[in-house]
């Protein structure tokens, strides 16, 4: 909950409602992400004075509601600038989350009124777009970056410093899981789009009695895109997500052979096969956005490669698997 | 946490630059920078994302990254805008 008081600061507090919770929900689904904001200013939680600590937080209601739940029994100031409502790490890799939008919100906050210190804290993760040394001279704040995770910060502001697990990014199971939610409904258009296509062949070659069949292979492929892969994404061959997607996506037909889900023609197997395979490979191509760990040079590299690869082995296999239904 | 691809992190450092501030060990996500002698050391730049982070708090300008974002879907969406890569992650409004 927040509400105004004097001086345009917004008070705060560290619980979260049901509403909090149930939107938290609804953005892990893409459902009004976009638009899932907080207005850019000045919190006060835990009424704060003016030796308390300042933090820098996006704009993204998720990151702000992450960073004061993380506040329990903590005064502090909250600075919330304007990132036009994205997270933290992908504000400052696209260049929102800056210098200058810091500088503008200290002034328009009246920040040297209100806190008798010169010290701001950032979220590590805003390091690509902030510029400590910078801001130091722009503003006259010494800008020190706290930890990855808001869950570190009380630790972080009793000893005044960061270990290196707490300075370092994780992509643990949950991580990569919390995102499939996401990377499902992204894609849902393409997936019903192809199923509608299958199904007006089968229907101009009157095989539609293996349409639910057909189906079947498609979603797999689609979800060992969307979930197996990121589940297993360190246990997969390869280095490059684009092989791990095309492995993932030959395991899981591997898997509905052996469930008897497949076994039709051989024609119409294989077929289905290279269809989820290169199905799972371009959507797990695309997780790289949702990875901790890959740089642009890499993701160009590997696409030079496997976006050619991919199509080839589409339509390759979509152009057998639908020869094998005349027969 | 594993590698990406190897030999392909675009990150140059020059040693005679260094003050051995130590601010880019801080913020690196993946930690694989280090001080040695009072210099800075990068141990391992198979493990670099090119996130920028070190390079845009270096003072010194000791530390040259190609800056950029890991998101196969944004480079395809520069594809067909013929742009940068763009994401949802993008605004139109740059700051900085």
């Amino acid at each position: 909950m927040t509400s105004y008081s004097k001086n345009n600061i917004r008070k705060t507090d560290p619980e979260l409602s049901v509403k909090d919770r149930l939107n938290s929900v609804l953005v892990r689904l893409t459902i009004n992400r976009s638009n899932y904001i907080v207005q850019p200013g000045l919190y006060s939680i835990n009424d704060p004075d003016k030796d308390s600590p300042v933090l820098v937080s996006s704009n993204y209601r998720q990151s702000f509601n992450i960073l004061r739940k993380n506040l329990k029994g903590i005064p502090a100031w909250i600075l919330v600038i304007d990132t036009k409502g994205i997270n933290v790490w992908c504000s400052a890799g696209k260049g929102t989350f800056c210098d200058e939008e810091i500088k503008r919100s200290i002034k328009k906050t009246n920040l040297k009124k209100i806190v008798s210190h010169r010290k701001i804290i950032l979220p590590q993760l805003s390091a690509p777009g902030v510029s400590a040394y910078r801001l130091k001279k722009m503003t006259g704040f010494e800008a020190v970056y706290g930890p990855v995770r808001a869950e570190d910060i009380p630790e972080f502001l009793k000893t005044g410093e960061c270990d290196e697990e707490m300075r370092t990014v994780r992509f643990s199971l949950f991580d990569r899981l919390i995102v499939a939610p996401a990377e499902i409904v992204q894609g849902m258009k393409y997936l019903f789009t192809l199923l509608v296509i299958i199904f007006f062949i089968m229907l101009m070659m009157d095989r539609t009695e293996l349409f639910l069949n057909s189906s079947i292979n498609i979603i797999a492929g689609y979800l060992a895109g969307t979930v197996l892969g990121p589940a297993f994404l360190f246990y997969l061959p390869g280095r490059a997500f684009s092989v791990k997607g095309f492995f993932a996506g030959i395991y899981m037909s591997v898997l509905l052979f052996f469930t008897g889900l497949s076994d039709k023609s051989p024609g119409y197997s294989f077929g289905s096969v290279m269809i989820v395979a290169a199905i799972s490979s371009f959507l797990l191509l695309n997780f790289t956005g949702s990875s901790t760990y890959t740089s642009l040079s890499g993701v160009k590299k590997e696409m030079r490669y496997a976006i050619p690869f991919q199509i080839a082995l589409f339509l390759t296999g979509f152009a057998i698997f639908a020869i094998s239904l005349r027969s | 946490m594993p590698e990406y691809l190897k030999n392909t992190a675009q990150i140059k450092f020059n040693r005679n630059l260094c003050n051995g501030c130590g601010i880019c060990t801080q913020v690196c996500p993946h930690q694989i920078i280090k001080l040695k002698d009072k210099k800075t050391v990068i141990e391992n730049k198979n493990k670099c994302m090119e996130c920028g982070a070190c390079s845009r708090n270096c003072p010194k300008k000791a530390i040259e990254v190609k800056k950029g974002v890991g998101c196969a879907a944004a480079v395809i969406a520069g594809w067909i805008r013929n742009s940068e890569p763009a994401c949802g992650c993008s605004s139109n409004k740059k700051c900085c």
